[in-house]
């Protein structure tokens, strides 16, 4: 009766009735403690993120140099202490979840769509199309990531929008590639046949039957690439072609911080631990995503 | 000759196959899947088409549909006119017209062939909303009626298809093919994965729906009891070619060729509990070798020299009957089961 709920109608009876498929899912995802708690902290820092603004001031707390001393070690008024400009590193932790979770969730929203789409056609149709598609994609492969970022950052020119989709379009090709392979799975079984044979449209059968059954590696890959996504930006932005230098990002504080780390240590600490936290919230959440939405788990 | 005389008075003819060839080339071998076949379906007629695993039989009926799988599949020669329309000759748009709505298929497995993050209505919804234009509540709503026309609560539209046993499962799949009230049901093998009494059931409802739906309706199987059971018309098929055919009476009462009383010899004999099986001696023929003569010669237990050298011509015995084997040209010839 877990998945019903008690409804008692008009004649005064009491049945139940079955929930919505929303209601279904948030069922299931509620059954995962590790992934409530990975989307309460993630909340947390979305919150944390948009509150940042109302609590200090871009310009003087965030990007000036500041009147309080440099390099502290935390303290009562700076909890994680002051940068070598003086900065709290509070303040810039907090903004920088803008940056970082924004940077985040736009590349794997890139990659994840661009790739899943190309994998879907190329594994789905096969032959010629599969062909086109995936030398393409393979020729791409050869290139390191990083390298392929920086030449696309060097032609377009260094802004937050050209560093998303330089980290967002160099991933594509390992999306495209598993993608692929998970819809070839699902390709051969019999109920693909049976909607050909109902005359349903080939854009169809890959977005309701294909694409739903082919999910959960997509989602994992996904929930893991959004880490990676954070980690590259930080690589872009210590090589000066990410996030110009004053803005808070978590990679670029990491590497802004890189020559005083082995005196000052928390001026690494606490970046460093924020993508932890939220790399670690957004798999929690991304797992436990995966099992709510696969009926078949249902218990 | 008889069998074209018929087709030209047939207006009553829903399925017309012509002269049907198909093949799958691949790097290795070119295997020959159908051979040359002709196979007519009358209006709310049922026709079995029986043969042993590798005959032909899946490929043919998917050829209905215009399914072979292109590469390997080639359709080397044949018309197969649905309606009247040739289905190879229809533009991608009519070929989505007319599956589902005019053919529709019952596949082997209930098990696979539903999809398991569908709920079953929305599969049924699915066919109704692409092939009669309704809105998605009110294809959900007649969704859950086709759901209960095979005995199965409509409130259970919601449910998802691992929460079916099989039996049931293929019910759902049968409200699929029949929800928007196909002229022609293709059933391959619909029973073969599930125990014998959910078989009697699933049958007893197919008939009960053919009756109902007035559909014609095409059933492959291996069982001879099923069709004896539903069918009115029965062609056997051996290595891609349909080797007799006819009325069911006449072919289970008046059998010719030396396959179908092979068929019949190798069922158990229920007045004889303790007698032995007598099977079909050999394999079925390798489908990559084009025979000089009569395919199953090797295996047939009157083939002559010319048996093997020669290709048999189909042979209509009376208008219900035809039978496709060489040593019918002796005028007194005739096999043991009479």
């Amino acid at each position: 009766m877990k998945f019903l709920k008690k409804e008692t109608s008009s004649d005064g009876r009491s049945r139940y009735v079955k929930k919505s498929k929303l209601q279904e899912v948030w069922h299931q995802f509620k059954k995962n403690k590790g992934a409530v708690v990975g989307l309460i902290v993630l909340i947390l820092i979305f919150v944390l993120a948009v509150a940042a603004s109302f609590i200090y001031d871009f310009k003087t707390d965030i990007c000036m140099l500041s009147r309080n001393g440099r390099l502290l070690t935390p303290c009562l008024e700076h909890p994680f202490g002051t940068d070598h400009m003086g900065r709290s590193v509070l303040a810039r932790v907090l903004y920088g979840a803008r940056y970082s979770l924004l940077i985040g969730f736009v590349v794997v929203g890139i990659s994840t769509g661009v790739g899943t789409l190309l994998g879907a056609l190329a594994g789905y149709y096969g032959g010629k199309v599969e062909t086109i598609i995936m030398r393409t994609v393979e020729i791409f492969l050869m290139i390191p990531n990083t390298l392929l970022g920086i030449v696309f950052v060097a032609v377009f020119g260094i802004s937050l929008t050209n560093l998303m989709l330089a980290l967002g379009l160099s991933t594509v090709p390992h999306f495209a590639r598993n993608a692929r392979s998970s819809v070839m799975t699902v390709r051969g079984n019999e109920y693909v046949e049976a909607a050909k044979a109902l005359g349903v449209s080939d854009f169809k059968i890959i977005m309701k039957h294909i694409l739903p059954n082919a999910l959960s590696p997509i989602l994992v890959q996904a929930t893991t690439r959004v880490a990676s996504a954070i980690i590259s930006a930080a690589t872009f932005s210590f090589l000066g072609l990410g996030v110009p230098s004053p803005l808070p990002e978590w990679g670029a504080m990491l590497s802004d911080a890189r020559p005083y780390m082995r005196d000052y240590p928390h001026l690494i600490v606490f970046p460093g631990l924020a993508i932890m936290i939220t790399v670690l919230a957004i798999n929690l959440v991304g797992d436990g995503l995966r099992d709510a939405l696969d009926p078949k788990l249902k218990r | 000759m008889k069998h074209n005389e018929k087709i030209d008075n047939a207006e009553d003819i829903v399925l017309d196959i012509q002269d049907l060839a198909i093949r799958y080339v691949t790097d290795d071998a070119t295997t020959y899947a159908v051979n040359h076949i002709n196979l007519r379906l009358k209006r709310q007629g049922t026709l079995g088409l029986v043969g042993e695993t590798g005959a032909g039989k899946t490929t043919t009926v998917l050829s209905i549909l215009n399914l072979i799988p292109d590469p390997p599949g080639v359709i080397d020669s044949g018309k197969i006119l649905v309606n009247g329309r040739d289905v190879h000759k229809l533009s991608p748009k009519e070929l989505s017209e007319m599956r589902g709505k005019e053919v529709a298929m019952i596949f082997q497995d209930p098990m696979t062939s539903l999809n398991p993050v569908m709920t079953v209505g929305d599969q049924i919804a699915e066919s109704i909303m692409l092939h009669e234009g309704l809105s998605k509540q009110d294809a959900y709503k007649k969704a859950k009626e086709t759901l209960e026309t095979v005995g199965i609560s409509g409130e259970r539209a919601g449910d998802y298809p691992h929460q079916f046993s099989g039996g049931m499962k293929q019910r759902v799949v049968i409200a699929i093919a029949l929800a928007c009230h196909p002229n022609i049901l293709i059933a391959d093998e619909p029973t073969t994965a599930l125990d014998v009494t959910i078989q009697a059931q699933v049958l007893e409802l197919m008939k009960k729906l053919k009756e109902d739906y007035k559909t014609s309706t095409i059933m492959i199987t291996h069982d001879l009891g099923i069709v004896a059971e539903i069918c009115d018309e029965v062609a056997v098929m051996y290595a891609g070619q349909i080797v007799e055919q006819g009325t069911l009476r006449e072919v289970f009462k008046n059998t010719k060729h030396p396959y179908t009383e092979g068929l019949f010899n190798s069922l158990p004999n229920m007045n004889d509990r303790n007698s032995k099986l007598t099977p079909i001696r050999g394999l079925t023929p390798d489908p990559t070798i084009i025979y000089p003569g009569c395919t199953f010669a090797e295996r047939c237990p009157y083939a002559t020299e010319r048996c093997h050298t020669e290709k048999p011509q189909q042979k209509w015995i009376n208008e219900n009957h035809m039978v496709a084997c060489g040593r019918y040209d002796e005028p007194d010839f005739h096999i043991e089961r009479r």
